[in-house]
């Protein structure tokens, strides 16, 4: 089989896993937890374009793959902070049962 | 003849490596080092508990281990039988696979570290070119091993411990992470074995060691204040504290597991300490150009033992932190000397040769630390020590 | 492709997999975690050896960490009092299947279009320090801010809130 093939192959699975994870799970850590799946799916076509494609020496998708990562660090520690805080407001991290806007 | 007993480890795999096909060569070199590592590090770990139990009872005027073979030499053997011939009890409400994994994860994330490390001229496992990011990154992975050790347990002891072991190794981290950059932003290298090559250079008979630069010293200072506080040693041994927390993390674990435990930590702390001395002491080089002639993988061991000393003896002086202290101490203090740092190692950096550095990244340096430290202590207020007893 | 691929494709997707579907929130985690470091081996597989490294020590160091401490805080480590999954499961699981339809269909269908076999890229770190420093040096100052700003943020959000204060 094509190398490049089944990397994207691998990225798409696991983007697909990932997306199920945000959509059927109540908790909301869970849903964050899909996120980061799908987020790292994007960053192995990143690197696998890189590898495959044309220009390797340019950098330019391993970069992007690191500049993604760091990214996804910052967004996973802000959406557990407020993961904690509505936690701590509301008593639940249940996606079903946050539904009211007023605080 | 020096050089010979210099290469001898590096001679002795070729010797033994050339008795094999050509094809399997490069592959049986590797294993060999690797073989060398897990034998070497474990036997130095049985060194260290008998001194560093000798070493505290003198401190504390007793006499210490004295009873197995001459001079209690060989009471980690007897230690050891004991810990193998333990029961392995697994609480019943413990989550059993987890529990299992934790040392395994943790043990395995260690002896990763050591890869990296140049023991020696021409003695490092893997030469790897983002050498110091492979060895972080290894460290990090071991702070995932205590969480699932104290989770798995079903402690309320084992959490907490592992809750204050896992902050405290992510916020000492960052000191950690930041204090090497420095060293990197000079060296120009993440490669282990660069930066020590770009160390072992003498002018007047001195060496070129990091750590005899106005921000090298202060990096070394924030490094080693970080690396205990990574390893859990004394004053930083709170996710231990015994009189608190029974045993931390692995309180639930009992014979090889927990000594499996109490080897990781052993090794984490011989890894950070080789560590250091790789990236301020000179690694393998020789502290002055005449004793270029013993052997460099002596230097590099006797410094990292020095080290482990200087670990001991912190922990037989220094008593223990509260928790609020030590995060204090990291976030308000240390981390902000550590960025201040960076900014005076690009200073230097850019300032060219000449006395005119020496002064300008002291003076920073010195003024730093003293007003901080100053407006850290005018906001507590201390009066005559007063005692609380339970009522 | 090689055996090692398939070992870390099979580890990296039942890592996502276990994540995606176990009961305990701690052994989602960990599963993630499990996922991460196959990412990274999958990584290092590419020849991508610092993206690789970098994976582990922010996505096994860090963000697993955060997880973890986040589930213990808002008591997640206590099984759910409902079920795992959310009233439209069923909905979610075929936009997925069909999200995954599409994206594999789109890539076996251009596999004819897509370079073969390359030579494997030698990339030193230092190369990468020169590119962060020099042509992606505004994306590295644009992340610098950001993760200011996220740590405030951060740190603001999960503060205690003042009593009385609402």
């Amino acid at each position: 089989m094509n190398p490049l093939v089944a990397f994207l192959l691998v990225a798409a699975m696991l983007f697909a896993i990932g997306l199920a994870g945000a959509l059927v799970r109540r908790n909301a850590i869970l849903v964050l937890i899909g996120i980061e799946l799908m987020l790292n799916a994007a960053n192995l076509n990143l690197i696998a374009f890189w590898r495959y494609g044309p220009h390797p020496e340019a950098l330019t998708g391993m970069l992007f793959a690191i500049f993604s990562i760091a990214v996804a660090a910052a967004e996973a520690a802000v959406g557990l902070g407020l993961v904690i805080a509505i936690h701590r407001h509301t008593g639940t991290t249940n996606l079903d049962q946050m539904n009211g806007m007023k605080g | 003849m020096a050089a010979n007993l210099d290469q001898i480890f590096i001679l002795l795999r070729d010797w033994l490596v050339s008795f094999l096909p050509a094809l399997l060569r490069p592959a049986a070199g590797v294993v060999l080092g690797v073989v060398a590592i897990v034998c070497v590090f474990p036997a130095l770990f049985a060194l260290t508990t008998v001194f560093e139990r000798k070493g505290l009872a003198r401190i504390q005027n007793r006499l210490g281990p004295n009873r197995v073979g001459p001079f209690g030499l060989l009471q980690p053997m007897a230690d050891g039988v004991k810990s193998l011939t333990k029961e392995d009890i697994v609480p019943s409400s413990a989550n059993a696979g987890v529990h299992f994994l934790a040392p395994l994860v943790l043990v395995v994330a260690v002896f990763m570290g050591f890869a990296v490390l140049p023991m020696g001229r021409n003695m490092v496992l893997v030469d790897m070119d983002a050498g110091l990011l492979f060895f972080f990154a290894m460290s990090a992975s071991s702070e995932l091993a205590v969480f699932m050790a104290g989770w798995s347990s079903r402690n309320k002891y084992s959490l907490l411990g592992a809750m204050r072991a896992v902050a405290q190794m992510i916020s000492y981290e960052v000191v950690l992470l930041l204090s090497s950059v420095s060293v990197v932003m000079i060296a120009g290298s993440l490669s282990l074995t660069k930066i020590v090559a770009a160390q072992n250079v003498y002018s007047g008979g001195l060496p070129h060691w990091y750590i005899f630069t106005p921000w090298g010293l202060a990096s070394f200072v924030m490094y080693a204040i970080a690396t205990t506080a990574e390893t859990n040693r004394s004053p930083f041994d709170l996710p231990e504290g015994e009189s608190e927390l029974v045993a931390g993390y692995h309180t639930e674990y009992s014979g090889f597991k927990f000594a499996l435990f109490f080897l990781g930590e052993y090794l984490a702390m011989f890894s950070i300490s080789g560590l250091g001395v790789t990236l301020f002491l000179g690694g393998w080089s020789a502290p002055c150009s005449g004793l270029e002639w013993v052997p460099s993988w002596i230097w590099f061991f006797g410094k990292m033992m020095l080290s482990i000393f200087v670990f001991i003896w912190m922990r037989g002086t220094l008593p223990r932190l509260r928790q609020d202290q030590l995060m204090n101490f990291a976030w308000k203090f240390i981390l902000p000397l550590t960025l201040l740092d960076l900014f005076v190692t690009a200073l230097w950096r850019f300032m060219g040769e000449g006395w005119l550095r020496w002064v300008v990244s002291t003076a920073i340096l010195v003024a730093a630390y003293v007003l901080l430290g100053r407006a850290e202590m005018r906001k507590k207020h201390y009066g005559p020590r007063s005692y609380r007893y339970a009522e | 492709m090689s055996p090692v691929f398939y070992i870390l494709a099979v580890l990296t997707l039942g890592g996502a997999l276990a994540a995606v579907l176990l009961k305990p929130l701690v052994h989602c985690a960990l599963a993630t975690t499990v996922a991460f470091a196959g990412l990274a081996l999958l990584y290092l597989e590419l020849d991508a050896q610092f993206a690789g490294f970098v994976q582990i020590l922010v996505y096994i160091g860090a963000v697993a960490i955060l997880l973890v401490f986040a589930i213990l805080l808002t008591h997640g480590s206590e099984p759910p009092r409902k079920g795992a999954f959310n009233r439209t499961w069923i909905a979610g699981a075929v936009i997925a299947a069909a999200v995954f339809a599409v994206l594999g269909w789109a890539v076996v269908r251009s596999a004819a279009a897509l370079p073969l076999q390359a030579a494997a890229p030698v990339v030193t770190v230092r190369e990468i320090g020169f590119a962060l420093m020099g042509r992606y040096v505004l994306p590295l100052e644009i992340a610098g801010l950001l993760f200011t700003v996220a740590t405030i943020g951060a740190v603001i959000v999960a503060m205690h809130e003042k009593e009385g204060a609402k």
